[in-house]
């Protein structure tokens, strides 16, 4: 991960573009923002935000020409906020005088402004809060002239009083009834220019008399003014308002000239570039993505007296009616990302701060663990952005730099240490071929929850497909890619290539969607396909279905993978399944299983898998092993496909195995293949140590990942060695045991030659006894 | 990362081997190379240390998963 590239991610997530009606505003005032104070009926804190970015709150509240509600998004859901009318409430109730509190200038200057219109008192006013020395000249004895002609229903005296009492109170020195002359009987223009540092020109759309030789002017007669920086011809002169735009009156796009003009004013005392990094001034539009069908339909409040607007309450009313727009479409999908309280820019700015810490703690290590990969936020994303991409590009760094916190991943990669050991690994040819057309590769997790299912599959194979069906036991290393351990990633597809090639590089067909997925990613010469498909081709072993309604839920690893789901939809309706959907195949979510998000982070996982559980009551068909067991854990009655295909009593109340089942049924697969299939002598294993564990004690261990295999090391340990403590009040042992790096430590006693347990825990500290 | 043996009242701890009942002493603790000491019930005769669960799952957690992030 490079500081390119997390820009380039940052710049994908579009949840801090501005709304529409933000964006619309020439001067960008937060219209979401003070819809949801006043909402929440915050009047005072929707004026101080209305009237941070507005020097003359009041008056445009009443004159403003509101570009923001054309803009509005709620207009496809009922109509526009009536965002003008939100403002003027917001005046009527939140209004404060505001202080006059200019900054110190570091190098104060000295400005004249021509015009005490909008624009002239707008850039008067920054410029002295910037705490330069303004001095305004008005042709007339008042301010504001051309408000004074609007209706006072409209715009009322006290409203006007109320702004300019603000002027009145501020360090402007004001020139009233000084108008600019070209004739020796008042000020000059040049006069100005060489009087002063700066001159702005708010003037009105009136040409100017005067002022040739000065100022370069339009064909209008105007003077020609940039667009961008309000500059004139003039170094040292600007112009706007009116004089800009001509004779179509805007309050807001003359307080937008002002406003750009005394920053242009700024940079040139500050010797700075007038036209840089001005991409967001004025009017834009946004890429903030709203999906407006979430809400429903509601019209605009109608203030119960027009002339006099909304009441306190009706404006509540009418602010509750906006959205507020915001995309977060993955938020909102994802348990995982919204548990964290944000959004993806901001996660990718903490991750690569994470990332780039030297010192002190890695705070995100476990949000970046927690992620499931399952790239439905992409699927998501109007910019396709995936967080799984940048929290596996983290991992990475994680384990590059030796950062990754070894608690996160040891147990699962443990369990792919035994995937990977001869307790399951095969591959053989089918027996009585000599070579393989096809290579059955179930998966370790099918083989781990129904191990039944793969031995039938693999004799129906046998039946159904000619020139022989061989089989691999074994892992295709899925849990070490999202554990971005690489080294094991490699070792495993090494192993894999090893026995592949010797059986003379088959096409594969695989039962597992994760399997599909890292050989269709990571082994592109290796022709792989679903088992889902291939059934629908070979057929299915004969049989009846049983007819029942069931939700499909797809497997995240295929989510793109269409012709599997229709596979799956095809096959299940030929055993009677009447297939209720839930959000589309490729919307799917992840059962928690994905990028290990269940050891990183239980709980967010369960939030995952208790979020789809709860989407429909009926029972829940799934194609991948870990779906239907995660479903089961947390209680949902669920099948396996193959569960449609071997019917055994009431499939869907089978329960999870659990880790240290999924083990032991890894090991048993094979040997029942080696005796049943190829005729073999192999026997089970005698275990010394016969546990006897409560239900509620197996799922406590379950949770703390502990298998029952540590706790037999534990006791054989324990009553080897004599080195347990007695309780003597509960009668129960005690033992501990450190295998490698983990203390197991297990509460038993011994009944009729079995081992009870009762409490299970460990930890990964040493401990050791000092003198 | 004091557990006080007073916590484990409910359980009366003795060593099968040694026969001895366990005793607050020095132990020492560490993780991902770091150490430090802490007061833990071990055997005064073999050293065997005990640590209850509500400590290993609780603090020790903590501690374990403050060094992972440093």
């Amino acid at each position: 991960m490079d500081g390119e590239q997390v820009r380039g991610w940052e710049g994908r997530c579009i949840e801090e573009q501005q709304p529409a009606c933000n964006a619309t505003c020439p001067v960008h005032v937060d219209a979401r923002g003070m819809a949801t104070l006043m909402a929440k009926g915050d009047f005072e804190a929707a004026f101080s935000l209305f009237a941070r970015v507005i020097p003359f709150p009041a008056i445009i509240s009443c004159i403003c020409d509101h570009p923001c509600e054309s803009a509005c998004r709620r207009a496809e859901r009922g109509g526009a906020i009536r965002i003008h009318e939100l403002e003027k409430a917001c005046v009527n109730f939140g209004f404060e005088a505001l202080p006059f509190r200019p900054l110190r200038a570091r190098d104060k200057r000295r400005i004249v402004i021509v015009g005490a219109g909008l624009s002239g008192l707008t850039a008067a006013m920054d410029l002295a809060l910037k705490g330069h020395d303004v001095t305004l000249l008005e042709a007339q004895s008042w301010v504001l002239d051309r408000l004074t002609r609007y209706d006072r229903h409209v715009l009322p005296e006290s409203v006007l009083a109320a702004d300019i009492a603000r002027i009145h109170g501020s360090s402007i020195e004001l020139r009233l009834g000084s108008p600019l002359t070209c004739d020796g009987s008042g000020p000059e223009l040049a006069d100005l220019i060489e009087a002063y540092d700066a001159v702005y020109l708010g003037i009105g759309p009136e040409p100017l008399a005067g002022i040739d030789g000065l100022l370069t002017v339009n064909a209008n007669g105007r003077i020609a003014i940039d667009p961008l920086t309000f500059a004139t011809s003039h170094p040292k002169v600007f112009a706007g308002g009116g004089q800009r735009y001509g004779t179509g009156y805007s309050p807001i796009t003359s307080v937008h000239d002002g406003r750009y003009a005394a920053l242009s004013i700024e940079r040139l005392f500050q010797g700075a570039s007038l036209t840089a990094n001005r991409e967001s001034q004025g009017p834009q539009t946004t890429r903030l993505f709203v999906n407006t069908h979430r809400h429903a339909v509601a019209p605009p409040v109608q203030p119960l007296d027009p002339a006099r607007g909304y009441t306190h309450d009706e404006s509540i009313a009418e602010a509750r009616r906006c959205f507020p727009c915001h995309c977060l479409e993955c938020v909102q999908v994802c348990p995982y990302l919204e548990h964290y309280g944000s959004y993806p820019k901001r996660y990718i700015r903490e991750i690569y701060n994470n990332e780039t810490i030297v010192m002190g703690q890695r705070k995100s290590n476990r949000m970046i663990d927690s992620c499931t990969l399952c790239g439905l936020c992409a699927e998501v994303c109007p910019e396709d952005l995936g967080m799984g991409e940048v929290c596996l590009s983290a991992r990475q760094g994680m384990v590059e730099k030796g950062r990754m916190p070894v608690s996160h991943h040891d147990f699962a990669l443990r369990d792919l240490a035994f995937s990977r050991s001869d307790a399951f690994t095969l591959a053989r040819h089918q027996p009585g071929f000599a070579s393989t057309a096809l290579l059955f590769f179930p998966g370790c997790q099918l083989s781990a929850s129904s191990p039944d299912h793969v031995a039938k599959v693999y004799a129906h194979l046998c039946e159904r497909v000619d020139r022989g069906v061989g089989l691999m036991l074994g892992c295709c290393g899925a849990p070490a890619h999202w554990a971005a351990r690489n080294d094991l990633f490699d070792a495993t597809r090494a192993e894999f290539r090893a026995e592949w090639e010797r059986l003379g590089k088959p096409p594969v067909v695989t039962a597992c969607s994760s399997c599909f997925r890292m050989f269709t990613d990571h082994q592109p010469d290796v022709n792989v396909e679903s088992l889902w498909t291939l059934l629908e081709r070979v057929g299915l072993p004969d049989g009846h279905g049983v007819p029942r309604g069931l939700t499909i839920h797809d497997p995240c690893t295929t989510r793109h993978e269409t012709a599997i789901h229709a596979s799956v939809r095809r096959l299940a309706a030929q055993r009677g399944a009447a297939i209720a959907e839930l959000d589309g195949a490729e919307r799917t979510t992840c059962c928690g299983f994905g990028g290990l998000a269940q050891f990183a982070n239980r709980e967010i996982a369960d939030k995952i898998v208790d979020r789809r559980i709860g989407q429909s009551d009926a029972d829940y068909l799934t194609y991948c092993a870990m779906c239907r067991d995660n479903f089961a854990r947390r209680g949902k009655r669920a099948l396996h496909f193959l569960d449609l295909v071997f019917i055994d009593g009431d499939p869907a109340a089978r329960r999870d195995p659990g880790f240290s089942a999924r083990q032991e049924n890894r090991g048993r697969l094979k040997r029942r293949l080696l005796r049943d299939v190829w005729r073999e002598n192999v026997t089970e294993p005698t275990e010394d140590i016969l546990l006897t564990v409560a239900a509620d004690v197996q799922a406590d261990i379950e949770k703390k990942l502990i298998l029952e295999d540590d706790i037999r090391q534990t006791i054989r340990h324990a009553e080897t060695s004599g080195r347990k403590l007695l309780d003597k009040k509960s009668g129960h042992f005690v033992a501990c045991h450190r295998p490698v790096a983990i203390t197991y430590w297990v509460e038993y006693t011994i009944e009729n030659g079995h081992y009870v347990v009762h409490r299970a825990y460990s930890h990964r500290m040493d401990l050791e006894a000092t003198s | 990362m004091t557990e006080k043996p007073a916590a484990t009242a409910e359980a009366e701890l003795v060593c099968a081997k040694c026969q001895v009942a366990l005793v607050p002493g020095k132990v020492k603790a560490s993780y991902l190379g770091n150490s430090f000491e802490v007061d833990l019930l071990r055997c005064p005769g073999c050293g065997f240390v005990y640590v209850p669960e509500a400590l290993a799952l609780g603090k020790m957690l903590q501690v374990e998963q403050a060094l992972e992030d440093k």
